[in-house]
């Protein structure tokens, strides 16, 4: 089943993708600033969830602690732009290595396990993270946040500070990191991964180094967690606790899982159907949570493979 | 660092330790028995505290309300297992998802019947007070938790051990198939132990809620702890939850009066050191 749905992963989601590119960034000027702040946050969801597609759809492997990463280079920026005024730079660069420095470290715990155990220890080590910003108040703030975050400063003749500005900016990151991440499913090295997902014994006895394929994918998938981190950092603002807990992580893997993992655009489109769903609910009601946990498990009984796989196999 | 110091620490952590007992033997087991990973355990704990608290202010009676967290949540694990879990056998990213959905509905169900204000329920007159001894001053309520703990562990210990319906569980555990195949109803086992791990981790909200109180966010705050817990001790290991919650409530009392900044590391940094050498946990075969 898996072979069949990554043989026919081919070129209509690219196709649709890029179609969703043009479009948004063709209609955004037209729009009010309400619906291009929430396109905002679903380019720099979309990259999140992407990221996080190359460990659990691509090697199959499900991470509960995925804000850890997301939420460690948002603080670097905060921490950075704040009391040390750093430039464009300084911030992407201290974001995604603080990020992927801490994906490595936790990788090499987490990796040994496999299954359930993966699972709980990535939400174990989550929780170190989200501890460290809640308790560690000298550095983090605790439990205010780091507040006016500035936005960099660029050679260009907008400013970022304006919103449509900055959604191009975030649009312009999203499809790079989709570039990225989509050429690094379908290198040699994806293809390896997806092997590992289907079988490590397999991959195993053919001599591929399993375990060191998996390392890779979780540090990659840590550091563009942490590039979207930082985008979020300065698309907020404003950094706090929230940005690193569980319920973030699990957002994150819901996202990809109604999207339906190993499709990249799928993750990404769930990211905005969430965005979108949490916005206009929370217009009507408060009980936006009580909606969520319908929408997983509705999501689990009615569609395991996601929206995209759900549409593919209905097209079959 | 006075031996007051010490003294109560250690004491403090056992009986937060022996709090935590209670939470996460039923987590064990139920990963045991049926490979779940229940994320909605932490709710369990929580609705436990403020269906107790209900009660507590109703009759009065600290005993009803120990009684009736345990009953109601019995039955909304029961409910659970029955109508959601079961579909999703041997699908672990299916039901981690399926139950973090349940969590998300039960802290907002319990946002809206019980408020945003922290509660506690006050224990009875016979378990309040403090005993002094020696260098160090020990409230009875903590006392009480740890005589709880030992006795409902003993009693689980007892019951896997010795009786025909442990035996059962055992043998749902080692291998389902075979349990089965040898006449074990293994749905019916494993609904049992739902059931009951559902029961016991609310009984442990009841009782928490005399001294953490009972407060909205309680949920995924004391689930983690129980996480580090079968994991140090081992999954489905009844042993391993023992030392495991003992090893956690100290390391979390220590961590929190000696590094406060730094208190969830002190906790989870041993954690990863005991996987490093032995992925399974302490106690844990598989």
């Amino acid at each position: 089943m898996s072979a069949a749905v990554s043989g026919g992963a081919g070129r209509r989601p690219i196709v649709l993708g890029i179609a969703a590119l043009v479009l948004a960034a063709i209609i955004a000027p037209l729009l009010p600033s309400y619906p291009l702040t929430l396109l905002t946050q679903v380019a720099i969801m979309a990259i999140l969830a992407m990221s996080l597609d190359i460990l659990l759809g691509y090697t199959g492997l499900a991470s509960l602690g995925h804000a850890a990463y997301f939420g460690t280079a948002a603080y670097a920026v905060g921490i950075l732009a704040t009391e040390r005024q750093a430039g464009f730079v300084t911030c992407l660069v201290a974001g995604i290595v603080l990020a992927t420095v801490t994906a490595a470290l936790f990788g090499l715990i987490a990796i040994r396990a496999t299954g359930t155990y993966f699972l709980m220890i990535t939400l174990a080590l989550g929780m170190v993270v989200w501890g460290l910003a809640f308790r560690w108040v000298s550095l983090t703030k605790g439990d205010n946040g780091i507040a006016g975050v500035p936005r960099p400063e660029l050679p260009l003749p907008w400013s970022l500070a304006a919103p449509l500005p900055f959604f191009y900016f975030a649009l312009l990151a999203a499809a790079l990191a989709w570039a990225a991440l989509g050429t690094l499913a379908r290198s040699p090295f994806g293809l390896t991964l997806k092997g590992v997902r289907e079988s490590e014994t397999r991959m195993r006895a053919l001599g591929y180094d399993v375990w060191l394929h998996k390392y890779l994918a979780f540090v990659i998938s840590g550091g563009f967690a942490g590039f979207a981190g930082v985008i979020w950092a300065w698309y907020n603002g404003f950094v706090s606790p929230v940005d690193v807990q569980l319920v973030t992580s699990v957002e994150t893997l819901l996202m990809v899982a109604l999207g339906g993992p190993g499709t990249l655009a799928g993750p990404a489109l769930g990211a905005a159907v969430i965005v979108f769903l949490k916005n206009f609910v929370s217009v009507y009601t408060k009980r936006w949570l009580l909606i969520l946990g319908a929408v997983y498990i509705g999501v689990i009984l009615f569609a395991p493979r996601g929206v995209l796989g759900a549409l593919r196999s209905s097209h079959r | 660092m006075t031996p007051e110091f010490w003294v109560t620490q250690t004491f403090n952590g056992l009986s937060y330790g022996a709090l935590l007992f209670l939470l996460a033997s039923g987590l064990s087991l139920i990963f045991g028995v049926m490979r779940v990973v229940n994320l909605a355990h932490g709710s369990y704990f929580m609705l436990g505290g403020y269906v107790g608290l209900s009660v507590a202010w109703r009759t009065g009676s600290y005993v009803a309300a120990l009684i009736a967290g345990a009953v109601t949540l019995a039955i909304v694990g029961i409910a659970m297992e029955r109508l959601f879990l079961r579909r999703l056998p041997g699908q672990t990213l299916g039901q981690v998802l399926m139950t973090i959905g349940f969590a998300l509905i039960f802290q907002d169900l319990a946002l809206l019947i019980w408020g945003g204000d922290p509660y506690s329920i006050r224990p009875p007159a016979l378990l309040s007070g403090v005993v002094t001894a020696g260098p160090g001053r020990f409230p009875v309520y903590r006392i009480f938790i740890v005589v709880v703990a030992v006795v409902v562990g003993a009693a689980l210990w007892l019951a896997l051990d010795r009786t025909r319906i442990g035996a059962m569980i055992r043998a749902a555990v080692d291998d389902p198939e075979m349990a089965q195949g040898v006449g074990i109803r293994v749905p019916r086992v494993s609904l049992g132990v739902f059931a009951l791990g559902a029961a016991l981790a609310a009984f442990g909200g009841v009782v928490g809620a005399g001294f953490l109180g009972v407060y909205p966010g309680l949920d995924f705050e004391i689930l983690p702890y129980a996480f580090v817990v079968v994991i140090v001790g081992g999954l489905g290991s009844l042993p391993g939850a023992m030392v495991g919650s003992l090893l956690v409530g100290l390391l979390d009392n220590f961590g929190k009066a000696l590094f406060p900044e730094l208190s969830y590391f002190t906790l989870f940094a041993p954690m990863a050191l005991i996987l490093a050498l032995k992925p399974t946990g302490l106690f844990g075969r598989v």
